[in-house]
């Protein structure tokens, strides 16, 4: 027998090992963030079926509410079609409904045991917290393929320029990573799975409703226009209409609201994480 | 080696309290490098608390735990890498395969790629798992669960193994597997394992030195045999000692255990 079960060699860097330099603690990073989000894939591939049925809700909203307010023309959205208006905001919504509900993952993995130990090994936590965050977006990005598809069967016009689709990709995954990290953020700090879960149907809808994912900014009152300007799925849904239908957009700054949004809720998720193997 | 003389861990004065509650309190231990070391007592006396602290899970607040002269509180990361651990719940990835699992671990560990595939199959292959690598963790019975993580927790070649009751819910033959897997890696590499156990019987079989605790503290310390003779019962046990050292029975678990137990063996039906 080798490697694995003989004796650890006497003198390697590995018995005691000095405080990595700065580089090298970058490299680790992203090396752990890589494995973890690797496993995410794997564990993905093995659960379709929850693809599916997360599919639905959004179908409902593009069908039922789209087709409904694109016929009763209640909503002002200048020359474009409500249909198209809305596609990118159900896109952006249902992002925000597979991820803020990743925190009850965290806790079961907790409850399973299965968070200790891989808070046992030698882990930044935010390369943890990285991992389940870009699974939201890996989730996030399959269903907006599915709802994208619904929504050109029903006419709306998509752009087929791959860059610009590209370029949604990344505000969605960037979008899903960000309210991934917030429901761990929330998990971290109630800790109990039935507390999360309230919360987070406490903030979902609120998040939705305070946005122009339904409706565009100048129909709204003063107060949830000045909400709707510090809300990120705003900038997110801003971006993806933008790149999508065409629309007025402020991509740089939407850009970079949302990845800040996504960064500092690494931040947050992996300082709180720690709280839940206590 | 260099530092035999370095124990593989090293508590002073340890205590931790949650509320009111003192879980452990004032705890002196040393586990020498290369020994099987036996933490026993009831569920509650402070094994489980003790051990996450020395895993780092849980912060050291008073007291000190050094891992091979490392100090815990201040080289998490370097500690974290000596360590390789088992925790008391069955917690292997069910919707991962096998080796899906131990892959994981051997990158977290930084297992270099030219040897990661060979390292992995090789551990799995000693714990007896080489036929049911690729399938999915859900279909494993409890013992093969087990034994699965040791193989993760061994595919980084831990100096300090460190085990919460690795036997809990389990059937006799699949305790037994346990233990001869952890004695046939230990024998061929000498790693130092740490282990908590509330069976007194595997214990005095498998320990070189063993300490009793209760109630948060330290009550007896040394090898089972010298334990048992200095208790001057014929034919005593470990059993017998813990009784006599604390007056107390070791069922003291009661609905607590019967829950970890249940929890544990009801895992990824």
């Amino acid at each position: 027998m080798s490697a694995p079960l003989a004796a650890p060699p006497a003198g390697s860097a590995d018995l005691l090992p000095a405080e990595p330099g700065f580089g090298s603690a970058v490299r680790i990073l992203f090396a752990r963030v890589g494995a973890m989000c690797l496993v995410e894939l794997q564990k993905l591939r093995r659960d379709r079926t929850e693809l599916v049925t997360r599919a639905i809700q959004p179908t409902l909203w593009l069908l039922v509410f789209g087709e409904t307010f694109t016929r009763i023309r209640a909503i002002p959205t200048g020359n474009v079609r409500y249909l198209d208006f809305l596609a990118p905001g159900i896109l952006a919504q249902s992002a925000l409904f597979v991820s803020i509900f990743y925190g009850i993952q965290i806790i079961w993995e907790r409850d399973a045991g299965v968070l200790a130990k891989l808070m046992v090994t030698p882990t930044p936590r935010a390369a943890l917290v990285t991992g389940k965050a870009f699974a939201a977006g890996v989730r996030a990005l399959i269903q907006a393929l599915a709802v994208l598809v619904l929504a050109a069967i029903l006419g709306v016009d998509i752009t087929p320029n791959p860059l610009r689709l590209l370029g949604a990709a990344v505000v969605l995954l960037l979008g899903a990573g960000f309210f991934c990290c917030l429901s761990i953020t929330i998990a971290g700090m109630v800790l109990k799975r039935d507390r999360l879960m309230g919360i987070g149907q406490a903030i979902t809808m609120p998040l939705f409703f305070a946005s122009n994912a339904l409706y565009p900014v100048a129909v709204m009152p003063g107060w949830l226009q000045a909400i709707n300007h510090v809300n990120p799925l705003s900038y997110e849904v801003e971006a993806l209409r933008g790149l999508l239908i065409g629309t007025p957009a402020r991509l740089p700054l939407d850009f970079a609201v949302t990845a800040g949004w996504a960064v500092l809720g690494v931040a947050c998720a992996a300082a709180l994480l720690p709280r839940l193997t206590r | 080696m260099a530092d035999t003389q370095t124990p593989a861990v090293a508590v002073r004065g340890l205590r931790h309290a949650f509320g009111d509650n003192v879980a452990v309190d004032n705890v002196d231990l040393t586990v020498e490098s290369g020994e099987i070391f036996g933490l026993l007592g009831p569920n509650g006396a402070g094994k489980t608390t003790t051990i996450r602290m020395i895993t780092t899970l849980l912060p050291v607040g008073t007291g000190s735990i050094e891992i091979f002269g490392l100090d815990v509180s201040r080289r998490k990361m370097a500690v974290r890498r000596l360590i390789g651990y088992v925790p008391q719940l069955l917690s292997a990835d069910g919707t991962l395969s096998g080796r899906e699992n131990v892959a994981l671990f051997a990158r977290l560990f930084d297992v270099p790629r030219s040897v990661r595939r060979s390292r992995t199959d090789e551990v799995i292959e000693a714990m007896g798992l080489a036929d049911a690598a690729d399938r999915t963790v859900s279909t494993y019975s409890g013992g093969m669960i087990r034994r699965l993580e040791l193989a993760q927790a061994l595919v980084s070649s831990p100096r300090l193994l460190i085990l919460d009751e690795p036997t809990i819910g389990l059937d006799p033959v699949a305790r037994t597997g346990v233990w001869e897997r952890i004695a046939e890696v230990r024998a061929r590499n000498g790693m130092t394992v740490l282990v908590t156990t509330h069976y007194m019987e595997e214990a005095q079989e498998h320990c070189d030195r063993v300490a009793l605790m209760h109630r948060g503290r330290i009550r007896a310390l040394g090898t089972p045999d010298e334990l048992i003779a200095g208790l001057d019962v014929p034919a005593g046990s470990l059993d017998d000692v813990f009784r006599a050292y604390t007056g107390d029975d070791l069922d003291g678990g009661g609905i607590r255990d019967v829950r970890a137990t249940r929890r544990t063996a009801g895992r990824l039906r």
